[in-house]
């Protein structure tokens, strides 16, 4: 664990990318290869099983902090990371420990069968044998998710530089379902073919924004002298649904999220056409729900996500079905170094083959003769329930991750309103101890209506002048949530909106953020809810 | 005046009326007693300054030519029959707990402090009083520094390895106080201490003072680049992201300071090391220099001062909360440290006033401030 705790602070002191690379390499070169295994797993989301339950683990902080349960809240909100929180409040050790991280996991996993008072013993005899930082990274195992500031692609070519093996393998050999209890450090090493594991699925190749927000419209003419020839490149809708890779492999289909998520059971209706497709076959689309052929807006399919069963109402009220833009493996062959082109003729011949037409669809391709003539389609993306469209250069390889260069999303503006700020809250990790969450509310009569929480969109020098707001204008406070005088209007904008029973408002936004601070609006000008419900589909 | 107490709050800064003086005024008034010589406690505009005679030289460079006087600690200067006498407050070279005296109603004034003994400031000493006015800049229990020693270990080994990999050290803290305790901790035998300008001009002031600080060298246009990057820089705050600290570059940047023991915040200045290093008390710190004064009743100024008010009442303090100008409320995450160097040294803005007399006005839970002496 010694060594674990120090490559989190090791990769705390510095932000420069090559250090970070030389930290996690010699990690590598100096841990056992189980713990390589284990650091690989927690490093790609892949998180022991919790086995005491987080409120326990607070529970049992507080003793061992001594301090009451009211200020370890506070103390939480200042530190804005509860493993981190945990860590600070407690009394230095006295004694220490030398187990690895193997060790410990094995630890935390054994506690699955062991009774409450077995737990509680456990844990405050470890916190008693680790120094401040190992006791972080150790709460951080038993309570949090894992984020380190590292992204997967640093510790992947730290691995590729100690391996010799190339990023893009190794990236595809950490895909899919492993635990570090049964994927050895040997195996990940050695030559492998895509059959080794049938369940695997691909890196996804990820498209690169070609505007982010309506300040930085493009022009079809800057497009052009961006991208070229328009006829080197295919067109296609950006469907707002569940990116999705599905495997058909030794009679086995698997269905995996963006998020890779193991998701086979949630989409029911997509196992009938995956099990009549050819063994080795994957195919990349959007899992999307329809009705009457049309396919519904997000937030009709965001009903079923989460839900543990699935009742028949639910499956009833938003069936999916699968747009395919894809096919990375054709006949059990990678087929990912084929061009965009040639790809897209196996997907439609395994399409046209298909007895289930209405479930696996095909992404259909834009006609466009110019870039101008592209621009004009892509306002109608609203109507036809897509967020923008999608280029693909015609010979581009199937890739690993976000690159720039061949894959392009360019989406139609946000639609937008000015909002007025009303409470605030403190963010986490790098913005804890500062207000950085807000909600937000557009008038109704004389009143603020609050309809829409973001937290993302402002610069760190705007975070800052926000919190100095709140701080010298808090009316009253909630725990962690301040009301904060209505002065501050901002441009809120969101992908959709829809009628929601949920909200005060009555309606609910799709990925709202923070379009631009409106100094020069008094608050008396921000917009009125008649003016959010006129957004609503069918309303013109 | 009958019901009125010793010392009061007021749209100025703390005063006492008896004695007709404030304390760390943050307006211009006629007579003010100055705690230390950071932005946030002395400024400019005021007839009569008194404060520690360590002080002086940086008080002068900073504020001009302002009528000053200074006296030694334990000195003690009667106004009106008020007694005023100046005791150590360990937060850098010259600050001062104020104490107050009239008619045997003792009341202290902290100012900024620390517990721990930095080798170059004056070590902190806990007065006896009835009524004490304390900062809790660090007022929450997330916060508990390690012993310096171990600090510079780290600072040094850090400095030492930076040197093996090529890369150039700069060390940023503020530069009255921070700046003076990391140049006499560092180990000279592995380089020279080059410091900045704005830091070099404190030092200069120091050591007219009669202060004896280690050697350092004033980075000029003439300096050699190598040469400095074989040394460690000390630097300012303000100095941070400007071109002349690129120039130095590959270097590692450490920043110091107490906000350090937070990942988060240091992950916001995006330095290469977060150094912990405050020159205030930590919890453990100012809950004991609390205990130690004996005092029937405390004014919190700044910091978290919510918080740390109700745990000390838990505990069995008489705690308040009070609003100053001084550091600033709980704002130090966003704003530049506690130490105020980057703080206008003048009036502060308009606006800003408005708040002040609000938070008069509105007695804190408990009694408060106001009316609270005997």
């Amino acid at each position: 664990m010694k060594a674990f705790a120090q490559l989190f602070l090791s990769l705390d002191e510095t932000n420069k990318t090559n250090e970070k690379v030389k930290v996690l390499k010699d990690y590598f070169a100096n841990v056992p290869d189980t713990d390589k295994m284990h650091m690989l797993a927690l490093f790609t989301g892949r998180r022991p099983k919790r086995q005491i339950n987080s409120t326990l683990v607070r529970t049992w902080a507080m003793e061992a902090s001594n301090i009451p349960v009211w200020l370890f809240e506070e103390s939480y909100q200042v530190v804005g990371d509860l493993a981190e929180t945990m860590s600070l409040l407690m009394p230095e050790s006295q004694n220490s420990s030398s187990k690895t991280l193997t060790e410990w996991i094995a630890e935390i996993n054994a506690l699955a069968d062991k009774t409450e008072m077995e737990k509680k013993l456990w844990l405050m005899d470890s916190w008693a044998m680790l120094d401040s930082q190992e006791r972080f990274v150790f709460n951080k195992l038993l309570t949090g998710s894992f984020r380190v500031g590292v992204s997967q692609s640093l510790v992947i070519k730290a691995l590729a530089d100690i391996t010799g093996i190339e990023a893009p393998a190794l990236t595809h050999r950490i895909m899919g379902s492993w635990m570090p209890e049964d994927y050895t450090y040997a195996q990940l090493i050695e030559e492998q073919s895509a059959a080794d594991n049938i369940s695997r699925p691909y890196p996804f190749f990820l498209a690169y924004p070609i505007q982010e927000t309506s300040e930085k419209r493009k022009s079809a003419e800057e497009v052009g002298v961006a991208l070229g020839e328009a006829a080197d490149w295919q067109a296609e809708w950006k469907w707002d649904g569940i990116r999705a890779q599905m495997i058909k492999r030794d009679g086995q289909i698997f269905i995996w999220s963006r998020g890779e998520d193991l998701a086979t059971e949630k989409f029911p209706e997509l196992h009938p056409f995956l099990n009549a497709l050819p063994d080795g076959t994957v195919l990349d689309g959007e899992i999307l729900s329809f009705q009457n052929g049309q396919p519904l807006p997000f937030s009709i399919l965001q009903t079923r996500i989460g839900r543990k069963t699935l009742s028949k109402k639910i499956l009833a009220d938003s069936p999916v079905a699968v747009i395919a833009y894809d096919c990375l493996e054709h006949e059990g062959k990678d087929i990912r170094t084929m061009t965009q082109a040639e790809r897209r003729l196996i997907l439609e011949k395994l399409q046209a083959k298909t007895t289930y037409p209405e479930i696996f669809r095909l992404s259909a391709l834009i006609e466009f003769g110019s870039w101008e003539e592209l621009e004009t389609t892509r306002e109608q993306s609203r109507a036809m329930i897509a967020e923008g469209v999608m280029l693909k250069r015609k010979n581009a390889t199937y890739q690993v991750g976000r690159k720039r260069g061949d894959w392009w999303k360019w989406k139609i503006d946000p639609l937008s309103v000015d909002a007025v700020m009303i409470y605030a809250q403190k963010g986490h990790g790098r913005r804890a101890d500062l207000y950085t969450d807000y909600t937000f509310a557009v008038w109704d009569g004389d009143k603020l209506v609050p309809f829409a929480k973001a937290y993302s969109g402002l610069t760190d020098a705007e975070i800052n002048k926000v919190d100095y707001f709140v701080k010298r204008n808090t009316l009253e406070k909630f725990g962690p949530v301040r009301t904060v005088k209505p002065e501050l209007v901002f441009e809120i904008g969101f992908e959709g909106i829809n009628k929601s029973s949920r909200h005060k408002s009555g309606i609910a936004l799709r990925f709202p953020r923070i379009l631009r601070w409106r100094h020069d609006k008094p608050k008396e000008e921000a917009d009125t809810l008649d003016s959010l419900r006129a957004l609503l589909p069918g309303q013109g | 005046m009958p019901g009125k107490p010793l010392l009061e709050f007021t749209d100025k800064g703390i005063y006492c009326a008896r004695g007709d003086f404030y304390i760390d005024p943050w307006k211009p008034v006629d007579d003010a007693v100055i705690t230390h010589a950071h932005a946030d406690h002395a400024y400019f505009g005021h007839k009569n300054y008194l404060a520690h005679h360590l002080s002086r030289e940086v008080m002068l460079h900073r504020l001009g030519d302002i009528n000053l006087r200074t006296i030694e600690y334990g000195e003690t200067v009667n106004k009106h029959g008020v007694q005023i006498s100046l005791h150590p407050a360990g937060h850098v070279i010259g600050s001062a707990q104020i104490r107050v005296e009239y008619k045997g109603e003792v009341w202290v004034v902290s100012g900024d402090y620390k517990t721990e003994d930095d080798g170059i400031s004056t070590p902190f000493e806990p007065v006896k009083c009835h009524h004490f006015i304390s900062e809790c800049t660090f007022g929450m229990p997330v916060y508990t520094w390690k012993p310096q020693s171990t600090i510079f270990a780290d600072v040094n080994n850090w400095w030492q390895s930076n040197l093996q990999n090529g890369f150039a050290t700069v060390i940023v803290g503020y530069s009255l106080g921070k700046a003076q305790r990391i140049l006499q901790n560092l180990d000279l035998n592995i380089g020279k201490v080059y410091t900045h300008g704005v830091i070099e001009n404190t030092n200069e002031a120091l050591r007219r003072n009669g202060i004896m600080l280690n050697p350092t060298e004033r980075i000029t246009f003439d300096s050699s680049k190598e040469e400095v990057r074989k040394g460690i820089i000390l630097a300012p705050p303000s100095s941070v992201g400007t071109p002349w600290m690129r120039k130095f570059a590959p270097y590692s940047f450490g920043y110091c300071s107490g906000w350090m023991s937070i990942r988060g915040a240091k992950r916001r200045r995006a330095a290469d090391r977060g150094i912990v290093l405050s020159d205030h008390a930590d919890w453990n710190g100012l809950i004991s220099a609390i205990d130690a004064t004996g005092c029937e009743s405390v004014y919190l100024t700044h910091g978290y001062t919510a918080s740390f008010s109700r745990y000390l009442n838990e505990i069995g303090f008489d705690a308040h909360e009070v609003h100053t100008l001084y550091g600033g409320e709980e704002d130090a995450p966003s704003q530049p440290p506690p130490e105020g160097e980057d703080a206008p040294s003048k009036s502060p803005p308009e606006g800003e006033t408005s708040l002040v007399s609000r938070s008069v006005n509105a007695s804190p839970s408990g009694g408060g401030w106001v009316g609270a002496g005997i």
